[in-house]
């Protein structure tokens, strides 16, 4: 056995470990769910018959799986644009300051480390029509108050705030990342050529950063596609919001399942989540990743 | 040996029975003690306590009860009885033992609406019901000379306790409302019957409150909030925030449960008080939800396992258990002579409650998460989508009835 050989054989024995991990704890209970979905599978009933595609017709004539559904990409439509704008301005005004920048990155980068539910329930708060500094600041401006959480047109909205100052810190850091992996020599050249400013902005940084925009978009996709912790907590006690107006995907599969039982439908609701990942994930990286030379 | 033989002739031989619940610390403690005192008075028989968190209770009754490992009594919430039938996981409570004519002499009225397919399959030791909780303080310093008895008096009380500050935002409120907390259940069980619309049909199989009546018991409820201003939605963030609410002394009334006794005595700090739901018109007619949880026999308890269950499901139920739950749990007793007891009804507190257990129905549910929902969204298309509550409630009900027929369509009957 040559060098080569075993030191491959060595990274495949540690590769194992994880793989092993991944199969059982991972792929499994995902086939597993795929099973379920195909069966009648009330939690407690001993008998669990194959009924077929039913689950998933259920769900298709369910309104309240549409409106997850429809509500799941609101989240991902106005969140991630959102997100990324957002994180790449900080960025970018980051990338020019060199005094206190640890500091800066420090600070956007907190909420991401914060517990979800901790952070859910200080912005319930902040939201309050009658005890929250939001609509306290209306009210001294002497604007209308606004009822946020309680309204159904915005409550979608105010649980997406939530989730991108959540994610900003995460998403400046690769952002910084992705720009300190510019070589400076492109500027030099560019900014020898006369480019300034936007075009600058627009013709170089933007496709150069292409690869971390790319990341960006589908992680962050993943994640809007599976929210529930925030949702969950932020509307606790009408869980999915007034008129299920924050209702997610992955909400409705832990009251299908959880609270209603019903393992069979929850699992058919997963695997529609998981069909609709895959696609906006393989799509997203068709679309959007372009090679770059220059 | 000789012993041994006798005691397996006649049946004597030692056995073991496994008790399930959730965990709840002072549910714990005492069924511990209790046991013992059960072992002590019947020799022979061993009985082993599990408990896990209520989150996972029913996935692990699911996973242990097929593989031949649950237990011979189990405790469950009255609503899932239904589902853990339809499971084939109860057998039904024997004749002989708890005759229907006992059950229905000795319990609550409320327990009754756990007969399912004509039979009983579980029984309570303690029960819950529905009060108004007051903020004597906020009461008086509104010049309320006492708590309500009506809705009219109710509503005043309201008005007259709700502060709002130069902006209009409401500081106190006089009621502290939550539609998915208990006031679906009111909705349901009390402002429905007290307008005179039963709200489900005597079997259970149509939803039957889709009328101008339920309407405007509906809308009386709605108006609260949307006319009167004397509550907000979500007023304090959180499942429980309108109790929160009223323990911090930012509602001056709320309607809750005898669970909710312990935080309210353990966290407010102004004089407060219980009374019974107020109603129509003084001599109007009462009303109540009530809820409990239920022990039942499992279809894995056979032969003499099977009469030690028996046993000790007996024991569970008794009068002397029901008194000291309700002295170390602070649940209400589920026996009708202890409701009866002059001094139980006259304490203060616990009261109201057990006024209440006289007049109290547990609704039949077959999906609770949903129906509950139901309710809640027919409240927030009035409050916060305008419909009138006529359109709101016909469209709950056709919601609600297509949940009911669905389970009703899978459940054949046994």
């Amino acid at each position: 056995m040559g060098l080569g050989t075993r030191r491959a054989l060595w990274a495949y024995t540690f590769l194992l470990v994880p793989l092993l991990f991944f199969l059982t704890i991972r792929l499994a209970p995902a086939f597993s769910a795929l099973y379920i979905s195909l069966h009648e599978w009330n939690i407690i009933s001993p008998s669990k018959p194959f009924v077929g595609l039913q689950n998933f017709r259920l769900l298709a004539h369910d309104p309240s799986f549409g409106r997850a559904a429809v509500n799941t990409l609101r989240y991902v439509l106005v969140g991630i644009p959102a997100q990324i704008a957002l994180g790449l301005v900080l960025a970018l005004a980051l990338q020019r300051i060199n005094r206190f920048r640890g500091l800066f990155r420090a600070l956007y980068f907190m909420p991401f480390v914060t517990p979800i539910v901790a952070a859910a329930w200080v912005w319930q708060w902040m939201y309050s029509q009658n005890f929250g500094p939001l609509n306290g600041l209306l009210a001294e401006l002497r604007l209308p108050l606004q009822p946020f959480l309680r309204s159904p047109a915005q409550s979608l909205y105010a649980v997406t705030a939530m989730t991108v100052w959540q994610f900003l810190g995460f998403q400046v850091v690769i952002f910084l990342a992705g720009l300190e992996a510019i070589p400076r020599v492109y500027y030099e050249a560019a900014a020898v050529d006369g480019a300034s400013g936007w075009r600058l902005f627009r013709h170089m940084t933007v496709p150069l950063l292409n690869p971390t925009l790319v990341f960006s978009a589908v992680y962050g996709t993943i994640v809007y596609l599976q929210l529930f912790t925030q949702v969950l907590n932020m509307t606790f006690g009408d869980q999915g919001g007034p008129l299920a107006s924050t209702l997610t995907m992955v909400l409705y599969v832990y009251q299908l399942g959880f609270q209603r039982f019903k393992m069979g439908e929850a699992a058919a609701a997963t695997a529609v989540l998981f069909a609709v990942i895959l696609v906006i994930t393989l799509l997203q990286m068709r679309v959007l990743s372009k090679p770059v030379e220059y | 040996m000789l012993l041994t033989m006798s005691g397996l002739g006649t049946g004597q031989q030692p056995v073991t029975i496994t008790y399930w619940q959730y965990f709840f610390q002072s549910k714990v403690t005492l069924v511990d003690e209790l046991i013992k005192q059960f072992e002590a008075q019947n020799p022979g028989i061993h009985v082993v306590h599990e408990n896990f968190p209520y989150d996972a209770y029913n996935q692990k009754v699911a996973s242990a009860v097929p593989a031949g490992q649950g237990p011979d009594v189990i405790n469950l919430f009255y609503g899932w009885v239904p589902l853990y039938v339809d499971g084939g996981y109860l057998q039904p409570l024997p004749v002989e033992a708890f005759s229907p004519m006992e059950i229905e002499r000795d319990f609550v009225p409320m327990v009754k609406n756990s007969k399912f397919d004509g039979k009983y399959w579980a029984l309570p030791t303690a029960v819950r019901s529905l009060s108004l909780f007051y903020n004597a303080d906020l009461l008086r310093a509104a010049d309320i000379a006492r708590p309500p008895i009506t809705w009219d008096e109710f509503l005043t009380a309201a008005q007259r306790t709700t502060v709002r500050d130069a902006a209009g935002r409401t500081t106190t409120e006089g009621f502290g409302v939550s539609p998915a907390g208990q006031d679906h259940q009111m909705i349901r069980e009390v402002l429905f019957r007290q307008w005179g619309v039963a709200p489900y049909s005597a079997d259970g199989k149509r939803v039957t409150y889709a009328t101008p009546q339920g309407a405007e018991a509906l809308k009386w409820y709605t108006d609260l909030i949307t006319q009167h201003n004397v509550g907000v939605i979500d007023f304090f963030p959180g499942g429980n925030g309108y109790r929160d609410a009223f323990i911090a002394g930012r509602a001056a009334m709320i309607v809750d449960g005898s669970f909710a006794i312990a935080s309210v005595r353990a966290g407010a700090k102004a004089a407060w008080g219980v009374v019974p739901l107020p109603r129509r018109t003084l001599g109007g007619e009462r009303s109540n939800f009530g809820s409990y949880w239920v022990h039942g026999i499992t279809v894995h308890a056979q032969g003499p396992r099977r009469e030690a269950a028996i046993k000790f499901l007996k024991f569970l139920v008794s009068e002397p258990v029901q008194r000291v739950w309700l002295q170390r749990v602070g649940e209400l007793p589920a026996s009708r002579k202890l409701v009866d007891d002059p001094q139980l009804a006259a304490d203060p507190i616990y009261g109201p409650f057990i006024q209440g257990l006289a007049y109290a129905r547990a609704t039949f549910f077959v999906d609770e998460t949903a129906q509950r929902q139901v309710l809640v969204d027919a409240v927030n298309e009035v409050v916060v989508n305008n419909k009138p509550p006529r359109q709101a409630l016909d469209e709950a009900a056709a919601k609600e009835q297509k949940i009911l027929d669905e389970f009703w369509k899978k459940h054949t009957g046994k």
